[in-house]
């Protein structure tokens, strides 16, 4: 599954197919103006190499357009602002009906993504990756930790920022299966760039699957590299931030790591999940993503190897 | 050169000198500033410095610098540090604003204090919490008491109060039911 | 022996004799820093305002060489960050707003007809603390103490929490710096336009320039202080500990928003109006006839200014605030295009009604339509609430506003500077290589910022310092920064024409453009005094109509600094109104509220300790330096 171009023009959700019909409006109607108004910029400067003097006809004449000038814009904006107003009240019906409720929670520099369920045994607790069946109806209930971000994925909606101390909200109807790439639209410190996630949108059956083996707990390491590899987490500066269920590891101030191997992207779209990449960043998170909360931990190199194996195997 | 110029261009220099250390942002720990003190206390060879000398290059280094206290002030709270010592008042733990210190008030002592607990309840944290942010973590205890430079110092917190899961301020309040007695 | 006055007694020479010895500046140092001679004090504006321009466009260059390719390691995010809030604010705060008062403030005075501007200390005052403020936040942009969190500040990534050290401290005091010195400013050209007019000089026969500089300053007037409200806040929350913006507390983070804001718009079209003001000085002359449609003209900009307070709301689409009152934003951001498409259609009009005489300033004048409208149309875009939900934020915004920002303003700008080099100068700027000039920047503008529109469409978020490759965006990026070389070229050989003709361009007559308004009816550059004899406008275009002999009036005394004050509206001869004296006190006084504001950056108290050497230098600005006059005679028009 490779990811799709994340562009406004190529909707792929049901809020972005209209915001796409509202910008060929746009396009068009402002590509018309821009066309008319150059025409007679043109018009004049070609005029200049004549010598038709201007009577007093020629500016009744330039009076006229300028009305039907004012008309066509009054009319156009008209019919822009509505057509927008129309557009925004058909985002606020589609997705009306939530089948799938999210709570994501912006931190710098990451996404905490959370499945709110009414059976809270089926909540799942995740990061930077979203999973969604297509064709669901999703709400996410947006806040922030610190300071102000912004949810946006271009495919699926337009952008609502997450404001600590209020809630928002955002709606997603996907139509298509696939990857889609997922930005911090609002500058929020030091490494805003590298605040990104991905959206998968997957078959119903495919969703369900991966639900299930969220809620199935860590994988519970059997050799002994991946054992030692435990040992080094759960005896490092690890759990004093992170969390994998089933270790003595519990905290919340930075990823859920419990099946951090199933995601495609590390430090929130910095690198992509390799063996290798974690291996660097895991030895240097400063030179990786500079800036970011994750300090730098010194381990021997035994114990590296074992910890990024370890990791590694969290599917 | 004038003297006056040269005063001048002195007084910039050392302006920008403070300026340059105080606001930089050290995303690494500087080579030979991220080891604890006993490395130093134990084998002046390792390292060539003496124990005086690399608590006052410490001092410097973490406590003049702005960063440093406020990623100080961010672990404060993210390993719950206030869980004990309150916001520097104490409760279960000794208070921290005081200038009353237990086992010492220099950077290297809270450094030891942190990284190797202390009795009566103080974990030990080495190994645990990595050395340049121990470093940043006592930078900011003593900063508390009002140690360092003021213009370096964080103001006041922003969010203490309210967790992001709880920081819902437009749920509808539900308003309770009136009390017939009255 | 009565006083000696302009009239029958003196002939023209022994008239500018005495003038010059009433109005020159002194020489020295002393009279460097004590004139209070509007040219001077506006001459100093421009190339202040020049080198920020400079200073914060080479920032930009290394934005772009950074941004270049992907994964960039050039400049790391901490300095990318400062490098953006820096250019950001150095454009809007110590380049666009100061530059356009800058203009006013040299060429108000001469449009209007008079002797100098209005409260002439006051505008010295405002230089200085003006220039304080610019120097402060470079210098301290040089200690890496440059603020880092975006010109706009947003709490609380701008707060003492995520912003530690005193970067943003700098950047707030900035803010109060460059407002006070833009308050001050405004209230001296409003106070000029709108009481200091040649007599005859009706509202109804303002030119267009006038009626642009006073709808700014106006707009300045309500604005501003909602700006220097908000960074006063700020510095409060990050100094004293109070929570105007703390959620947690009570305060609320989108209050910095409305605020900023609120400020934050009108802004925008303080900057732009101006330009509209000299599009359509270089538009009338240039065409040969008064401009199209002048009622219609001035009803625009009024209304263009009114609205500017009603959109703020549209940058703040996202924060999710109700939907059904974003939607009267909507309306009203797309109504303001309503103004700005008839003024945009007067002046093509002017154009095509009248026999243009092509030179450069009408060649930047043409760039700016067809910039300037581009910018606009996708302005259109933006003010649609779902539509700005995808565009927000992203790189489409920064293609949208540097069309508006840069076509609508700067272009004209350097149309502007053309035009009225010779008056400044003395000399002409070299046309052919102002044509160089206008195509290195007009190919270099749109090459560099075009592509942004297509990037922002493509996902890319603003303000950040390096991009994954394989998102599609490393081609246009590259392209984008080649483009800003070729930018950086144009700036480069409008400097060096500036430089050069000031010494070698052919010398310029009084009026060189053959224009109609009254500035060209002055020797290239003006005496001190601007004009020998105040003149009197009997109609429309002076110049034109009174082609070889200008109504003046006389009466007003050679031996003090002296002017005319007139009615508002009809601009009837009221009073002889004394002017002020260079002093060294706007100076003083601009030391003493400079430096307590730099050290309330650092300490509260410095409020209070810093408010009695102000207080020393306002009475002794404030000295009478003249026992008050005792003739009470009438002006003799």
């Amino acid at each position: 599954m490779s990811l799709s171009a994340h562009s406004v023009s190529q909707p792929l959700g049901v809020h972005a197919e209209h915001i796409a019909f509202i910008w060929h409006a746009m396009l068009g109607a402002c590509g018309l103006m821009y066309a008319l108004l150059l025409g007679f910029l043109v018009m004049t400067l070609l005029r200049q190499h004549r010598s038709a003097p201007a009577g007093v006809e020629l500016e009744k004449r330039i009076e006229r357009t300028l009305i039907l000038w004012v008309g066509l814009i009054v009319v156009g904006l008209c019919g822009l602002t509505l057509a927008s107003f129309l557009t925004d009240r058909a985002l606020v019906r589609a997705a009306s009906e939530p089948q799938i409720a999210l709570r994501v929670i912006g931190h710098q520099w990451w996404w905490q993504v959370e499945y709110v369920d009414a059976d809270n045994s089926q909540n799942v607790r995740t990061a930077n990756e979203i999973h969604l069946p297509v064709g669901a109806q999703v709400h996410i209930a947006l806040s922030s930790d610190d300071v102000i971000h912004s949810f946006w994925v271009p495919n699926l909606n337009g952008k609502r920022d997450l404001i600590p101390g209020r809630s928002t909200e955002i709606r997603l109807q996907p139509l298509t299966t696939g990857r889609f790439r997922g930005f911090c639209a609002e500058f929020c410190g030091v490494q805003h760039a590298y605040m990104q996630f991905e959206v998968i949108v997957e078959s119903a059956q495919e969703f369900a699957a991966w639900k299930a083996r969220q809620l199935a707990g860590a994988v519970t390491p059997t050799d002994p590299l991946r054992q030692a590899g435990r040992d080094v987490f759960e005896r490092a500066a690890c759990p004093l931030c992170h969390a994998i269920a089933g270790t003595n590891a519990a905290a919340s101030t930075g990823p859920d790591l419990s099946h951090f191997a199933s995601r495609r992207l590390l430090a929130a779209g910095a690198l992509t999940n390799t063996r290798d990449h974690l291996r660097a960043w895991l030895q240097n998170p400063q030179r990786v993503k500079p800036g970011n909360h994750m300090p730098v931990v010194d381990l021997p190199g035994r114990d590296m190897t074992a910890l990024v194996a370890y990791l590694g195997s969290l599917q | 050169m004038c003297s006056r110029c040269r005063v001048l261009s002195a007084a910039i220099v050392l302006l920008a000198l403070a300026g340059c250390q105080r606001e930089k942002r050290h995303f690494e720990a500087p080579p030979g500033t991220d080891f604890p003190p006993t490395q130093v206390t134990m084998s002046p060879l390792v390292t060539g410095v003496s124990a005086t000398a690399f608590r006052e290059q410490q001092t410097h280094i973490y406590e003049d610098n702005a960063y440093h206290l406020s990623e100080g002030k961010r672990l404060f709270s993210w390993f719950n540090c206030a869980g004990c010592h309150g916001h520097g008042g104490g409760n279960i733990g000794p208070a921290l604003m005081d200038e009353e210190w237990i086992y010492g008030g220099d950077i290297d002592a809270i450094y030891l204090t942190i990284a190797q607990g202390r009795p009566n309840g103080m974990p030990a944290f080495a190994g645990r919490i990595p050395a340049q942010q121990i470093w940043q973590l006592a930078a900011y205890v003593r900063s508390l008491g009002g140690h360092g430079p003021k213009a370096a110092r964080p103001s006041r917190d922003d969010h203490i109060q309210i967790p992001a899961e709880q920081g819902r301020r437009d749920e509808p309040v539900v308003p309770a039911p009136a009390d017939p007695s009255q | 022996m009565s006083a000696p006055r302009d009239g029958e007694d003196f002939d023209e020479a022994s008239t500018a004799q005495q003038l010059t010895r009433t109005w020159a500046t002194p020489r020295g140092w002393w009279g460097a820093l004590a004139t209070v001679d509007h040219k001077d004090i506006a001459r100093r504006y421009l190339v202040t305002a020049g080198v920020f321009f400079v200073g914060a466009g080479m920032l930009a260059f290394v934005m772009r060489l950074q941004l270049s390719r992907a994964e960039n390691t050039l400049i790391g995010p901490d300095l990318y960050n400062q490098l953006f809030t820096m250019h950001g604010t150095t454009m809007m705060f110590l380049f666009a707003v100061p530059v356009m008062q800058a203009v006013a403030i040299y060429l108000v005075p001469l449009i209007a007809g008079t002797r100098a501007i209005a409260f002439p200390r006051l505008t010295a005052f405002s230089y200085w603390i003006y220039v304080f403020g610019g120097v402060m936040v470079w210098v301290a942009f040089a200690l890496n103490i440059g603020p880092d969190a975006g010109w706009f500040a947003y709490t609380p990534l701008s707060g003492p929490q995520y912003s530690p050290g005193k970067r943003v401290d700098f950047w707030a005091q900035m803010i109060t710096y460059t407002e006070v010195s833009g308050l001050a400013t405004a209230v001296s050209i409003v106070a000029t336009i709108l009481k200091m007019r040649a007599p005859g000089m009706s509202l109804s026969r303002m030119p267009l320039f006038l009626w642009a500089m006073l709808v700014t300053n106006l707009m300045v007037l309500f604005a501003m202080p909602a700006v220097m409200l908000a960074s006063s806040f700020l510095i409060m929350d990050r100094l004293v500990g109070t929570h105007f913006f703390n959620a947690a507390e009570g305060g609320d983070a989108l209050l910095w928003q409305h605020l900023f804001w609120f400020f934050g718009h009108p802004e925008v079209y303080i900057i732009f109006i101006p330009a509209l003001g000299m599009v359509s000085s270089i538009v009338a002359t240039a065409a040969r006839r008064p401009i199209f449609a002048y009622p219609l003209m001035v009803l625009a900009l009024i209304a263009i200014s009114f609205m500017a307070f009603g959109l703020w709301v549209h940058h703040m689409f996202a924060t999710g605030l109700p939907r059904l009152g974003n939607s009267f934003y909507t309306a009203a951001s797309m109504a303001i295009s309503l103004p700005s498409g008839v003024q945009i259609f007067c002046w093509i009009a002017t154009l095509y009604l009248g026999k243009a005489r092509f030179n450069v300033a009408l060649l930047f004048v043409i760039g700016f339509i067809v910039i300037f409208v581009l910018g606009g149309l996708t302005g259109v875009m933006l003010a649609s609430v779902p539509l700005d939900l995808q565009l927000h934020d992203t790189y489409f915004v920064v293609a949208h506003f540097h069309y508006v920002l840069i076509g609508g303003a700067v272009f004209p700008l350097i149309g502007a500077v053309y035009y009225w080099y010779p008056k400044v100068v003395g000399r002409l700027l070299s046309e052919r290589l102002g044509k160089w000039n206008f195509w290195t920047l007009f190919i270099g503008f749109n090459v560099t910022f075009f592509p942004m529109h297509y990037l922002g469409l493509a996902g890319m978020p603003r303000r950040i310092y390096t991009y994954a490759s394989g998102l599609g965006w490393d081609g246009l990026n590259l392209l984008a920064t080649l483009g800003a070389s070729l930018l950086g070229v144009g700036v480069l050989l409008l400097l060096v024409n500036m430089i050069r003709s000031a010494r070698v361009g052919p010398l310029a007559s009084p009026n060189p453009w053959e224009a109609g308004t009254l500035e060209w009816a002055t020797t290239s550059p003006p005496p001190p005094y601007n004009f020998p004899h105040i003149p009197l406008v009997t109609a429309d275009e002076p110049l034109w109509r009174e082609r070889d002999h200008l109504s003046v009036m006389r009466g007003l005394r050679l031996d003090k600094r002296e002017l005319v004050v007139t009615t508002v509206v009809e601009a009837r001869a009221d009073l002889r109104e004394p002017v002020a004296r260079p002093s060294l006190w706007p100076l003083l006084t601009a030391i003493a509220t400079g430096g307590m504001f730099l050290a309330s950056i650092f300490s509260p108290w410095a409020v209070v300790a810093g408010a009695a050497p102000i207080a020393v230098a306002m009475i002794g600005w404030f000295w009478p330096d003249q026992p008050p006059r005792a003739d009470g005679e009438d002006p003799e028009p």
